[in-house]
């Protein structure tokens, strides 16, 4: 051995055995980065309790599991995800899935919307637009300290990719709908690539969801860019069933006076870690971070925020909150980095938990790095139960108790979705929420999985 | 309509009230005075059904019914109404869902079906223009980001939204301007009829110069040292409470 652990040798080997496979359906520009993650992922491994970035999250679980094989996708496995249908009738977006991580081949892989927007597989994109995958991909995931993002440039060939070109407002959202289904457990990893021109204008909605009761491994990392002046919005959605795990990566890149937001909602997961890196990288930038998560039983929910401050007069906000029952577990690391030229900075960062058991845990930890003087920051995190004077405020006014928590908790939890611009999925947020903290499933009606 | 004997009750151990015997009829309004820590803000809290107060003995009869043997939500919903001192601020409630469960669950409770979104949202324009509130409270979240003044007439929107039987105003007019003050009064003389009454927990005379109590009563060390007419609150805003005090301890030494 040379140091690096069992489960670590597991992924080098899976590497092995799968790399010529996956090259041979992979465009010659994404294999160019396979190599050197590879070393990369080879000399940080998997992440472990020992990484301060993964202190509250054993993902061994997870990853010491056999998965049978490593998912290369066959025409019949997309004539399922083609009749998947999203039930939020009222949301209207122009609609892609992707099945294990990869884009369904019957349909036109690449589609041209209206005013120029090109959305579908980034597989087929880096062949049709290599001088813009030369430009973006692979140049903002960037890290020194999490392997796993090493592990998905290494194999990763397939995922989303949109292009919104200059100047650009794309009026409807794209949907992308994640699914993951399989007879078999499995590990798959998928990579999307955004990229939202100056002036543009682009949201987008991620919906995770698992349609087969098998243990499943997601690691799945997110490429944005966000030039001058340009609006973004990425809402997740997570919906997967207990012995699902899904780790995102996802790095948000910003140009000058352009503003992006990040809304994670976790409603139904086994194990979920979020890593979202924002990079305030021009003058006047703003980005917004929120998330919520809903975990019980034994799910484990971690939100990772890295926000980096590189210029002047930057806006950074963050607001994660969290509900915790039976015993489930919790936890969120929210970094403010503010280097020494990012004077008129303004970075706030709010995360509130609530656990409604003794024996939910949560771990909460704001860590602000501060290299510039001229800077308003402010932090704070709270980890309680439900407000007793409120509780009673409630009842006193007629309103049963077990009536008068859920307000309390519905409330909490809607101080993040009132941040989701789109009203129909604003709608359903509240609605699934509301019927996640009722005790009755929350996951959308045409998710099949019977899970407990 | 209440009707308290020989109530003792303590928090943590400490004994607040020492045995307080009150009778409040159908359509009178009684005003409790008394100085800081006599227990005044105590007998609102074992009346609205509040736990961390202990009765350690005594009987309280709400419309011929045991009232201590209901929670608090039951109380509620029989007609009882508490005006706290300080409201509670509740992020991500609106005022709009707080009054609509509220209601729909006094509705609930005297048989009757749920009030449709058209006929609750009229009710509550009306009971706003009853109480005079800012049309903008009903948009927000319960209190949130209120003023105190705000807050007051908030307490006493939901009093009109709720039509009690017996309302508990536990210092209502506690720093409020006289604008806001006048408010509260009008909305307490607005809902005042003959089966109903209520309790006004007060401090300072200022407010009974706008709300005429038919009777009043001096709450001092757990105990009601006076009871008699709506003078009595002139007496003590001209004397103070010292001479309470006084009187008070020259018999417990005779």
């Amino acid at each position: 051995m040379n140091g690096k652990s069992e489960i670590t040798e597991k992924y080098l080997a899976l590497f092995k055995e799968n790399i010529d496979r996956i090259s041979a359906i992979s465009s010659p520009y994404i294999n160019s980065f396979r190599e050197a993650a590879y070393e990369k992922f080879s000399e940080l491994g998997i992440p472990t309790k020992k990484n301060e970035e993964y202190k509250y999250t054993n993902l061994n679980i997870f990853f010491d599991h056999d998965y049978k094989n490593y998912f290369i996708p066959e025409e019949a496995d997309f004539v399922k995800a083609e009749e998947f249908r999203c039930d939020v009738t009222d949301l209207d977006t122009h609609g892609i899935v992707l099945l294990n991580g990869f884009y369904p081949t019957i349909n036109e892989k690449l589609r041209q919307l209206p005013s120029g927007v090109w959305i579908g597989s980034l597989n087929e994109a880096a062949a049709k637009f290599p001088a813009l995958l030369e430009k973006h991909y692979g140049k903002y995931a960037k890290s020194e300290t999490d392997g796993l993002i090493h592990l998905n440039t290494a194999m990763a060939s397939d995922g989303v990719f949109v292009y919104v070109p200059e100047g650009v407002t794309l009026s409807k959202p794209v949907q992308v709908v994640n699914l993951v289904q399989s007879d078999e457990d499995m590990f798959n990893q998928h990579r999307n690539l955004i990229i939202v021109e100056k002036n543009a204008e682009f949201s987008i909605i991620i919906c995770d969801h698992t349609l087969s009761p098998k243990k499943f491994l997601t690691n799945a990392v997110t490429e944005v860019f966000v030039g001058e002046n340009a609006h973004f919005d990425l809402i997740r959605v997570q919906n997967e069933h207990n012995a699902a795990c899904k780790i995102t990566h996802t790095f948000i890149h910003q140009e000058k006076n352009s503003v992006a937001s990040s809304n994670n909602m976790t409603l139904h997961g086994g194990l979920i870690r979020n890593s979202t890196y924002h990079y305030l990288g021009g003058e006047g930038a703003e980005s917004n971070s929120y998330g919520l998560f809903l975990a019980d039983k034994w799910q484990h929910v971690d939100n990772f925020v890295n926000v980096d401050h590189a210029f002047p007069k930057c806006t950074s906000n963050q607001l994660f909150k969290g509900v915790l029952d039976d015993m489930s577990t919790g936890a969120f690391n929210g970094r403010i980095l503010v280097r020494p030229d990012a004077q008129g900075t303004l970075a706030y960062q709010k995360n509130n938990n609530i656990l409604l058991t003794d024996d939910a845990k949560m771990d909460t930890k704001p860590q602000l790095e501060i290299y510039a003087d001229d800077v308003k920051c402010s932090h704070g995190a709270t980890i309680g139960q439900l407000d007793g004077e409120a509780l009673f405020y409630l009842q006193s006014r007629g309103i049963n108790k077990r009536e008068a928590r859920l307000m309390l908790m519905f409330g909490f939890a809607h101080e993040v979705i009132q941040n989701i611009k789109i009203e129909a999925l604003r709608e359903r947020m509240d609605n699934l929420v509301m019927q996640r903290l009722k005790g009755e499933l929350s996951r959308c009606a045409s998710c099949m999985v019977k899970c407990g | 309509m209440l009707i308290i004997k020989n109530l003792k009750a303590s928090i943590g151990g400490k004994s607040i009230l020492k045995g307080i015997t009150l009778e409040v009829k159908p359509g009178e309004i009684h005003a409790i005075m008394g100085p800081n820590g006599s227990g005044k803000s105590t007998l609102a809290a074992v009346l609205a059904g509040r736990e961390f107060v202990e009765v350690n003995e005594g009987t309280v009869l709400y419309q011929g019914k045991n009232l201590l043997g209901m929670a608090a939500e039951d109380r509620a919903k029989e007609g009882i109404f508490l005006g706290f001192q300080y409201p509670i601020e509740i992020p991500g409630v609106s005022m709009v869902n707080f009054m609509k469960t509220a209601v729909n669950e006094h509705r609930k409770h005297k048989g009757l079906d749920p009030l449709s979104a058209s006929d609750f949202l009229k009710m509550m324009r009306e009971k706003k223009e009853m109480v005079e509130i800012d049309s903008k409270l009903a948009n927000r979240s319960v209190n949130e980001g209120f003023s105190g003044g705000e807050k007051k007439k908030n307490e006493i929107f939901q009093m009109a939204m709720l039509e009690p039987s017996l309302a508990i105003l536990d210092e209502t007019d506690s720093g409020l301007d006289i604008d806001a003050l006048r408010v509260v009064a009008n909305g307490v003389n607005k809902l005042k009829r003959s089966d109903n009454s209520f309790i006004v927990i007060t401090h300072y005379q200022r407010l009974l110069d706008y709300i005429v109590p038919d009777v009043v009563h001096v709450l001092y060390d757990g105990r009601i040292v006076k009871t008699a007419g709506k003078e009595l609150a002139l007496e003590l805003e001209e004397k103070g409470y010292d001479w309470i005090k006084r009187e008070v301890e020259n018999n417990v030494i005779a």
